[in-house]
Order: C-alpha cells, then structure tokens, then sequence
C-alpha cells in the first residue's frame, strides 16, 4: 500500500487531499479547492445603493488613479497593502497544485468526504481520460451540488462586469504583473515559501458541474460498496457536517479507516461515528484541525471588532479521564451552544440599536442551528425582524434539510420522534418571520426588505455572492453587524470595505478532534499501524502504544506493509475432497489445493472446479526430500524383492550414483542420482510396485 | 452448521408475526406482533419457548422489526417493558417515527373504549421506542463482531423493510410484508442479489394474480364520485396508515382533475400526524413523489380538512343511509367489522358488540389495491433471489400449500410451511477459513493460457467448419498446497513457496524402459537400404508418431525429428548397447531389422507410458 498526502488543506473549507494505492487500486480522497485564495481578488463594484455607489465611485477612481501610479512604480516592489492593490479581474481558482502531477486515468475510486471537498470535483470529472467511480453520501453530493451551483451562479456577477475572458492565462497572471503584487497576496498567489504557483484554474461551468453529478454515485450511511468486487467502500459520519463522512475501506489484504475532520457531538450533524472503524488495520489520520487551532494563536488578527471574540476550539480537557465518557463528554456541545447563543444575543444587541446582522457563513449546520436559535431568543424579546436567507440555492437548500433526518445529530432526530416538527423554520417561513431569496436583486426582496434584519448568504470569503453588495451597505453603520469565521485572513477579506465602522465578530465553530481526544479514540480503535500528518508530530509527543506508526508529509509516498495474508473461504465441497498427508520430518499435514478461485465481494473464495479438463489430468506428483537407500532396500525387501546395492563411482573416483539392482521376481533396476530417480523396469507391475515403494520413502504432494 | 427457525407467529396464519431464528449461535427475532382477532393469550407470541428462565435479554441477540403495522409491532412493548427484554432493536427510522403512533392508537382504543385492562401504558411505548436504533435502508449494521444486518427497501408501507442477517457464512432474508409493484406513494421493494441459506416471505397472496392496478384505481373513483354527486357521504376508513396517504393522493389528484369541490375530511390524530410525518420522509417513498419536493411536497394535500370522529361512530352514522358508500380495504383480520361487512349481505345488521347493533343500509365498495405482493410477485422474488430455502409465513394455510408446491416444482427450491410453535433446522453453507500467500493468488489470477491444434485430418466435414484449427483456453485452475500446523490456522501456498519455506528441494521420480523392436521392411524393393540410416529412422519415428496421434487421440503428440514427446513421454532410438534401461534378456542385436527404442516418464504418466511402451511393441504386429 502506498498513500500521498496531495494536499494539507487549510481548515474546514479547504479538507486535505490524500491519494491512495491499495491492493492495486488507486482511491482518491476528497478534491477540494482553496477558495481562501479569492482575497486575492476584488470583489466587483457595486451600484446598487447610494453609500455603495459612492464608495465605488471614490474606490474606482482611486483605482484609476492607482493604476498610472503604478506605471510608475514599477520597480518597487514591495507596495503596502491597500484595497488597491487587489486584482481587478475574473478571479481564477486554486485547486490542488499537486494532483495535476498525476495522471487522471489512473485513478479507480474517488471518496468525497464533505460538500467541501467536492468543490474542485468538476475540474477532475471534465477531463476526458477521467474514469474513476466517484462515491458520497447522499446529503454529501447533494449538498455539494447546490454548494457548487451557487458557486457557478455568483461567478456570473464577475462575468457580467468583466465580460468573456480573452484567454487562458490573464494579464495579471503574466510573472511581472505578480511580482508587482504586495507580499500578502503574493503569498497567496506562490505558497508561503514561494514555490506553489499553480493549479489556478478557470471556474467550472454549471454544465461541468451537471455532467460532475452524473458521475457521483450516492451511498447510503453505511452502505457497502463493492469496487471491482475487491473494495468494500463504507462511509460513517464524521459529525463535521450534514452527510460529511469517513470512509471504511476493506480489501482482501487490509483494512483501512480514514478518519477526517469529525466531531464528537455535534450540534447539526448526526455525530462521528467511531465505533464502526474499530478493529481496522491501519487507520489514516486526516484531521488537521488541531494544527490549525494552534496556527490561529500565532498570526492573530487585531480587525476583530469591538465585539470581537477569541473562541478556542482547544480545550483543556481532562487528558485521564479515559474511554468513551471522554470523548462523548458534551463538554465540546455545550461549549458550541455557547457560542451559538453568544452570536445570537450580540446580534439582538445590535438589532436594538438600529443595525442589521450579516451572516456570511457557510455551514449548513450552524446556520439552521441559529435560524432555531434567532427563532427563540426574538420572540422572547418580542422583536419582529426579518430573517433573510439569500443564495441561489436558499430554497432547494432548505427544502433538502427537511428531508434527511437520518443524518441529523440526536436532538433533532428526538424532535422528530416525538412528534415535533424538525425546525422551526418551517413555522418561521409560513408567518412571515424568513424569507428565501434567490438574489439580491430580486424584486421580491426589494419589495419586503426592511432594515434592521439579519441576513444570512454567501460568499465566507467576502469576494463573491450577495454578501460583497451587503457589506458596501453597512460596512459604515457602527451599529451593523458581520458574523465571520475564523481562519480566514480578516485583514485581507475586508480590506475593499474599508474604512470598516460595522462591528466585526470573529468565530470558530468545533471542526475535528481535539488532540487529548485522539489518544482516547486510537485506544478504543485498536488499529495495527496509524499514519498521522507531520505536522502533528509535535502535539502528538511519545506515545506508548501497542500500534506502529509513522508521519506523512505533503507529496511524499509513504510504504504502508500490508498487516496479513489474504484470506481465502475454501468450500466445503472443495474441502472435502481434500487428501491430507503427513510430511516426514514436520509435524504438519498438508493436501494438494486445486480449484475455481473467485473473487467477491472483498473476500477471496476457492471453488471446486467444474471443469472436466481439470478433473481428467490429475497434476504429476511431486517428491521432495532425499532417499535414504538403506530404507528403501529395507522398503523393497519387504515388498519381497530381491535388490542389491551398487555405488557407481565416476572417473574422477567421485560419487556418481547408486544403483538398486531387483532379480527377483523380475529384473529391475533403480538408479538415484542427486535429486532424482530412474526406475527401469521392463515389467509394468513392478515399475510401479517400485515407484510405490520410493513414494513410501520419499515425502510427495 | 444449522439454521433453526422457530415460528411464533404468522405460521400459517395472518397475524403476530413472529419469527425467531438461530443463526451459528446468534438469535434474532423478526418482527414482535400481535393478533389483532383475538382478545386473550393469543394475542401474543408465545415468548417462553425463546427461553424457559424468561431472561430473553440473554437469549436473543437483537429484535428486527419490519414495519410498522400493529400485527408486526404490536407486541413489542409488551415484550420489552413486561417480559422485561432489554436488548437492541433495530428498525428503520419511518418506522421508529410512526411506530409510537401506531402503538398508541391501538392503546387508547383497547383502553379508553373497549374498557380492557391495559397489556402496556403510554410509558411503557415511550420507553420501549427508547430502545430502538433506527437504521437506514442498505446501511450495514455490525449487531456484535459476527452478526451483520441490513435493510432493504420492501415498499408495502412508509419505511417497512426486508432484513437481510449473515452470521459467519449463513445468511438469510426476512421480508417482513412487501409489495413488488409501486404504487401512488412507494416504490416497489427492492433487494441486492445475495447468497442466502434461507428466505422467509410472507404469502398473503399466495394465489392471487392481479390485473393493472389503473383499472381498480378507476373503479374505486367512479364509485366515490358517483355516490358524492347523488349526494351522498363516502367513508373510507383506513386501517393501515401508508393507505391514507395512498387513497389522499388519488382523490386530491382526482379532484383536482375534475374540479370537484366536496370536501375531504381527515380523521384528525393519527392522519394528520402520520401526515407530517410523511413529509419529513419523504426519502423513503418513490422515485416520482421525490422528485417533485423541491416545488411542492405531494404530502401537502390542496383539498383536505380536518375533523374530529372515528371512523366507526362515523360508521354507524351513516350505515343505515344507502345513498352513502362505505369502502373496505382490501384484507380484513377476521374478527374485526370489516370483515364481517365484506362477508355480509346488503342490507344487513351488523353486532358491534354485546349491545350495539347496526342497520347496514349503505353502499359497500371493496378496495382491491392491496400493499402486499401477489403470487407472481414472490416467485420473482424467490426466483431473483435463489435461496437454498424456503420458508412460508403469514398466509393461510391451503393457499400456502399451492405456492410451496409452485416453488418446489417451479424454482427447485425447498420449501416449508412451520404453523406456529414449530421449530425448523436448516443446513447452512460453511467455508474453511485459511490464509492464501501473494503468490498463490497471483498465480491464480493470471491467466493460463493453452493452445490446443485440432488434426484437420481427423475431423470429418461436419466439424472442419465449425471447429477452428487452433482453440485457445484460458483455464484459471488454481492449484497451491494447503497446509495444516499445530496451532496454526490453514494456509494455503504455491509448490514453490511450500518447497522453500520447508527447505527442501524437489526430488524427481522418473521411470524408464528400453526396448526391442523388430521392425519388417515394409517398404518394397531396395530403395530404402539406400537411404541414409538417419532419415529412414526419421521416417520411422514418423510412422510412429503418426499410429501414436491415431491411437491417443485425446494427447498432444509432438514429433521433434530426434524423439517423440506425449506428455512427460519421451520415445527416442537407443543405440546405446549398454543401456542401462535394457533390462531383461539382453541379446545381441544382429538382425538390422531390429531396433531398440527408449522410453523415459514421470510416475504420473505412467499409464500413459506403458499404453504408448504397447503401442510400440504392436509395430511388429501390425506391419
């Protein structure tokens, strides 16, 4: 087994990229693409009101003014930072640089473990020499269709304005247009260390993205599916987000468990699910999350607002406490509630002194966990402020929600078991309290707008989707309210609304295992060998294990040695026509093996042959060992037989051979040489009363 | 290794489904119900045969319950809070939804009108559904680290199931109740091919054949729609609640249709409920209903209304009106009302019980549309599924027999029929477990290819133009040795592996015989003593090869100019004077006609060789 980590990701919405051979197939995990990487871009000015247009007015002539500046400017290199300096044009995508180095076709089984980590699917499908089989979970592709319809529809916006592309490669991809970039975005554009300038990529079309969903068979939870009858495929909840998963898989020789990004309890999400990948051979840690918790403390920003908060998602949990109170303790659950709660009253807070609350976050979970919220805390403040969901894909989103109760955690499946509704969006959406919009621009919308409300759309990277036109709208209004998530580079995301005067709140929401966890869950998972990431080498420390393992590194092929022997069902039907002997000098019984093997479902299975051919031509025997001629004159003499023995010396005095003469009852002659025998008999019944008698001595299959 | 089936209930019979089966040690309960016809013990399984000492906990591994209908649930409560098991129970999550609703229901009627001694309370529902893990379809659940179960879609109702469970090699499939055609609201059950010991079906309709569906859709429209434009009230009471939803659709389609405006009136409480329900489920009813939620969900009925009243004071309402309809679901448990009035003749008075009596004056329309599969629909499915058995449960008796007869003709397959308290033992399949080494399975998946020539010559016209002159097979026999250690589990290698693992070399036994042959001049006149002795010795290793390839047909024999191989068979002339393989009287040879030939074998052709050794011999003879 070989496994390549493609790709380390960077945090919940941009999961790693792993690649791995196992018995002769080729499994791809999760294909992502790094939409961070759009802060690179400006967002497209906006017109559509009158603080914005101003802005955009004063914003684009200082462009315009920046622009003949920089002819000037062209040797110095590096610029400050400003929303200036942001790239003006149709952005291009970051995919995962490292997967182009392989080749498509070779590639048999894709795994998509979250909506996130299909987004860069449809780069991968639409190669023609694609031929993998592609599996997730039913609300996994289905959420990640929308995801990447949404995707596809915002794009549109940057198209309108900036019309058809001329080519592949843009101006501003020339290498002096990037060396002109500030050190921020130049980071960005070539890695931290300079040297990963690829995989940007065009936008996929919704044609892509349709032709991508054709291609991706949906499982079940739990659903056992068979590649190439080899591979059992399972996929088990991971509790990051609804139908995110991790993947059990098991072949003739191994099995593995690769565990994502999961969380314990989660609020939304039906919960990890460990239990189902005990007992696996190897275990392929690939929850990064811990990392970048740490990551967070170094480079923290200071743009958090006045209401700005540090969650940690690191707690300091109890490490001896051990076993599954550890790990299920709802520690972890209360503390997102928490946070939840603390999201809503800051929201209330600002909506009663005349600011509205932008919600640009784009987990699914979180945000039907505060619609619920939002639900309850403003009818007990008795404040009737519309809620508005804007996406392209808001109703299709909200409808499927509705639908798949199987993959939502506990508290919401309770709901529906005692008969409750699941959510209260439901009653929300029917008096009035929500509203579902496709656009901003829709004239529904303009026609119930009313401010203050609280509006929840996309894009989290605040260059795409309603929320760019939004935040034009409010970033003035010191009593508004931007609800973002951590781990995107806030500076850099709000650098074209600036000045920013709206209040800023900074969150992280619990996305992998907390590392004390870790310890517990390896203990209770019994696997044989566990490949963790290096980059937790350090947080991982000694650990005194009964498991081997060892560490990978971006695009370094790491050797796993298989753990068994394949295993092999003999039917009874074969078995039993089975003839044992026992060998001389071992103490062991063995039996000549002939028949039909099979392969199905994962397990090898050796069936009797129904083939005439096979049955008529019984396999030669086979000797082995060597003679001792003493036995066999012994052998003979009791077969009544009248044999004596002659050494034949070569010329050189050397042992050549030796010879059995028979006279009695008929002339025969046995010459051993070495390892082999020559009986010459002229009489039938006696050549094989003979070779009888050699067999006698010799051991045979 | 056995399978035991021990039937409990719905032997031979409609009603407390029940079945408990012993798999290699494990034991799982199918289905947990009650009988609907009956007040006293026999409502329920008989529990103690599961276990003498009541500790049921122990004795079963899991309970497995299909659906959601009373006769395959009803008895779970009882089960789990009086007899106190405390084990998993796995169903599917509709069912886990609806489920309580149904129990429920049934608890009030018994309790609040009927007056009984209640068998569970409210509670005892609320904490036995506490105990259910609710599955998904195809999920794959480890129950302990041998027993495995997964459900497969059955149709018949919202989230009803077939279970398949597989414990070692032996595996089975319980249907439970399941429908082969979709209807308005579910698709037709759906199950993978799988290698079953057993199946065990359900055989409501074990002689029915039925039409179109369409056509019994119509009629029952007709009928309805006739009767509400005379004016008169329908009641469709259904005691099934996937039926509602079913019978919902098609009048809220028909109305729609033809612009009607009576009102529909719901029976509030279980409909509306079991209505949300179906919403929020949506996943698991068809293909065609699934594909519309995104715009409306089909569940959102645009004619419909609530009122209060059950079904039975509204039956005694308006019986005695025969402008009125009152329609019948298609199977009535015997006992109950329904089927007294399917039995009846209109008019007719009908005793609810000790002091009520009814006029029945109404209309009566029987629905044909039944949720379970007819005949044809299990011997499809028997026949798809192939089991090694078959057992028949929950239909009647005579009806039974003619399937099982049909099954055992048609299909081959075993079947059987316990009624209930009967115990069945099963063989099951069983394989020997042993380790296979790389090498071994490489060598048995690549291929193995063999060219066979067929002699033109030999063939007669026929066979020339369909036989092709060379035939290419590629027969994958595996061979390998299999050993077996002390404490040591089976393993399975190649020869070569085996041979070095043991360190030993191989160790050739060969036989050999040289011998005389008088061969006359066959050919005439002196021309052949001119010949140089080679190439006559050629043209006789010829002829031999030639009587050899006539004799031994079913061999390849090559002749490679200097000797003749057949097999391991080497024939070859022996000049040699000393041949240490001339055994026997050993003259001297001084008639040129006389030649002496050698053979060398392997003991395994050793047959071979003596026949070809003959065969060599007769040359004397036959020339």
């Amino acid at each position: 087994m070989e496994f390549t980590c493609l790709s380390e990701g960077k945090g919940y919405y941009f999961p790693p990229c792993h690649i791995l051979d196992i018995c002769g197939f080729r499994v791809l995990f999760d294909c992502p693409m790094d939409l961070s990487s759009l802060a690179i871009f400006s967002p497209v000015p906006t017109s559509s009101n009158s603080i914005a247009y101003n802005r955009k007015f004063s914003c684009s002539s200082e462009k315009y003014a920046g622009l003949e500046l920089n002819e000037d400017k062209r040797l110095k290199i590096d610029k400050p930072l400003d929303a200036n300096s942001l790239i003006g044009a149709e952005p291009h995508y970051r995919t995962v640089k490292n997967l182009l180095l392989w080749n498509v076709s070779f590639i048999d089984v894709v795994l998509i473990s979250s909506p996130m980590g299909m987004l860069g699917l449809p780069f991968l499908t639409r190669n023609k020499d694609f031929s993998a089989k592609v599996y997730a979970t039913e609300a996994t592709a289905r959420i990640g269709q929308l995801m990447m319809e949404d995707l596809v529809s915002m794009h549109k916006e940057y198209r309108q304005f900036y019309g058809a592309e001329e080519s592949d490669a843009p101006q501003w991809m020339k290498w002096d247009e990037l060396e002109l970039l500030p050190l921020e975005l130049r980071q960005i554009v070539f890695g931290a260390d300079g040297t990963e300038f690829g995989g940007w990529m065009p936008l996929y079309s919704a044609a892509d993205v349709k032709a991508c969903m054709l291609k991706v068979e949906c499982l079940k939870y739990a659903e056992e599916a068979c590649y190439g009858g080899t591979l059992i495929i399972q996929a088990f909840s991971s509790g990051l987000e609804i139908g995110s998963c991790n993947w059990g898989i098991s072949g003739p020789k191994a099995s593995i468990s690769y565990i994502s990004s999961s969380v314990f309890s989660s609020a939304a999400a039906m919960s990890f699910n460990y239990q189902a990948l005990q007992r696996s051979d190897v275990i392929l840690y690939s929850d990064f999350s811990s990392c970048n918790g740490l990551d967070k403390f170094d480079n923290d920003d200071n743009c958090s607002g006045a209401a700005g908060n540090n969650y940690s998602n690191l707690s300091s949990d109890d490490v001896n406490s051990e076993g599954h109170d550890t790990l299920l303790n709802d520690e972890e659950y209360l503390e997102e509630m928490e946070k939840l709660n603390f999201i809503c009253s800051c929201s209330v807070d600002c909506i009663k002194a005349g600011g509205s609350v932008l919600i640009p976050i784009a987990r699914i979970g979180i945000t039907l966990q505060l619609l619920e919220r939002f639900a309850v805390n403003l009818a007990s403040e008795n404040m009737r402020v519309p809620i508005f969901l804007i996406s392209s894909v808001a109703e299709e989103l909200i409808a499927f929600t509705n639908i798949i109760p199987e993959w939502l955690c506990e508290q919401w499946q309770d709901r529906l078991y005692s008969g409750q509704p699941l959510f209260s969006h439901v009653e929300m959406l029917k008096d009035g309290r929500l509203y579902l919009f496709p656009a901003i621009h829709s004239l529904k919308l303009l026609k119930t707008w009313q401010e203050p409300c609280i509006v929840f759309c996309p894009h989290w990277s605040l260059r795409l989707g309603p929320v760019v036109h939004l935040l034009l709208r409010w970033s003035a209004d010191q009593n508004s309210l931007l609800v973002m998530e951590e781990g995107l580079d806030a500076n850099l995301a709000l650098l074209p609304f600036k000045p920013m005067a709206m209040k800023v709140l900074q969150c992280s929401f619990v996305s992998g295992i907390q590392m004390q966890k870790s310890h517990h869950l390896l203990k209770i998972l019994q696997p044989r060998h566990v490949l963790f990431p290096e980059i937790l080498r350090q947080h991982i420390g000694p650990l005194e294990t009964v498991f081997s393992f060892n560490y990978y590194s971006e695009n370094k092929m790491v050797h796993i040695p298989y753990m068994k022997d394949s295993e092999l069902d003999i039917t009874v039907e074969l078995a039993c026509q089975l003839q044992y002997t026992t060998l001389k000098q071992q103490d062991m019984n063995i039996s000549r093996l002939k028949g039909e093997l099979m392969i199905e479902h994962g397990r090898y299975r050796l069936h009797l042959g129904n083939d005439e051919q096979v049955s008529s031509h019984p396999r030669p025997l086979v000797h082995f060992g060597r003679i001792d001629l003493n036995n066999l004159l012994t052998a003979l003499q009791k077969l009544d037989m009248n044999a004596t023995l002659e050494e034949v010396t070569g010329a050189a005095g050397s042992h050549k051979a030796s010879r059995i003469h028979v006279s009695e009852p008929s002339k025969a002659m046995i010459e051993v040489i070495e390892a082999q025998t020559v009986i010459s008999a002229a009489d039938e019944n006696i050549a094989s009363v003979i070779s009888q008698a050699i067999s006698g001595v010799l051991d045979c299959i | 290794m056995v399978i035991e089936c021990l039937v409990l209930g719905a032997g031979q019979e409609v009603g407390k489904s029940c079945v408990v089966v012993t798999i290699n040690g494990k034991r799982i309960m199918f289905d947990c119900g009650m009988h609907m016809g009956y007040l006293d013990h026999r409502r329920y399984p008989d529990f103690s045969l599961i276990s003498k000492s009541h500790d049921f906990t122990r004795s079963l591994s899991c309970i497995i319950i299909t659906h959601f209908h009373l006769d395959h649930i009803g008895a779970l409560p009882y089960f789990t809070q009086v007899c106190g098991y405390n084990g998993p129970i796995y169903m599917t999550y509709p069912t886990k939804a609806l489920a309580p609703l149904m129990l429920e229901d049934y608890r009030k009627v018994m309790v609040d009108r009927r007056g009984e001694e209640e068998q569970f309370s409210s509670e005892h529902i609320v904490e036995c559904m506490k105990k259910v893990t609710a599955v998904d379809l195809k999920q794959t659940i480890q129950v302990d680290e041998d027993l495995q179960i997964r459900a497969y879609y059955a149709g018949h109702v919202l989230g009803a199931a077939m279970f398949y469970a597989k414990v070692g090699d032996a595996a089975i499939v319980y249907t439970g109740d399941y429908n082969m055609t979709p209807d308005r609201h579910l698709g037709a059950a759906q199950i993978d091919r799988l290698q079953l010991d057993l199946v065990i079906t359900e055989s409501t309709y074990a002689t029915t054949y039925r039409d179109s569906k369409y056509v019994r859709e119509r009629e029952f429209l007709k009928a309805v729609h006739k009767c509400v434009a005379s004016g008169g009230k329908v009641l469709i009471p259904t005691f099934a609640l996937g039926r509602a939803q079913e019978l919902c659709m098609l009048l809220d389609d028909y109305w729609e249709r033809m612009n009607l405006k009576v009102p529909i009136y719901f029976s509030a409480g279980l409909t509306i409920q079991a209505n949300m329900y179906y919403k929020v489920l949506i996943n698991w009813t068809s293909q065609k209903v699934k594909d519309t939620y995104a715009t409306r969900n089909a569940f959102d009925f645009k004619n419909g209304m609530i009122s209060g009243g059950f079904s039975l004071e509204v039956f005694k309402q308006w019986a005695p009106c025969e402008k009125n309809l009152v329609t019948l679901p298609g199977y009535c448990v015997a006992g109950t009302v329904g089927h007294k009035l399917m039995s009846a003749k209109i008019p007719t008075q009908i005793r609810l019980d000790e002091d009520v009596q009814i006029n029945v004056r109404c209309q009566i329309h029987q629905l044909s549309f039944s949720p379970h599969t007819d005949a044809k629909g299990i011997m499809d499915l028997v026949k798809f599924l192939s089991p090694k058995h078959v057992i028949l449960v929950h239909g009647e008796k005579p009806k039974m027999v003619t399937l099982k007869e049909k099954i055992q003709s048609e299909l081959g397959i075993q079947c059987y029929l316990p009624a209930n308290s009967e115990s069945l033992c099963i063989p099951t399949t069983h394989h020997i477990k042993a380790g296979a080494s790389d090498a071994f399975v490489r060598s048995c998946l690549s291929p193995n290819f063999k060219f066979l020539k067929t002699n033109s010559a030999e063939l007669d016209d026929s066979h020339k133009r369909t036989m092709p002159l060379l035939q290419v097979y590629d027969d994958r026999v595996s061979e390998g040795i299999l050993t077996l250690q002390k404490n040591q589990s089976p393993k399975v290698v190649n020869q070569n592996e085996f041979m070095e693992a043991l360190g030993v070399e191989k160790h050739e036994v060969k036989l050999a015989h040289c011998f005389r042959v008088y061969i006359p001049d066959s050919e005439s006149g002196d021309a052949s003593d001119c010949l140089p002795s080679t190439s006559r010795k050629g043209s006789l290793l010829h002829l031999i090869s030639e009587k050899l390839c006539r004799e031994l047909p079913d061999f390849d024999v090559q002749d490679c100019q200097e000797h003749i191989q057949i097999q391991s068979v080497v024939v070859s002339f022996c000049s040699n004077e000393k041949c240490p393989h001339r055994t026997g009287v050993s003259l001297q040879s001084v008639d040129k006609k006389e030649v002496h030939f050698c053979c060398s074998w392997s003991v395994a052709d050793d047959a071979l060789a003596w026949r070809i050794v003959a065969s060599i011999k007769n040359l004397e003879l036959d020339t």
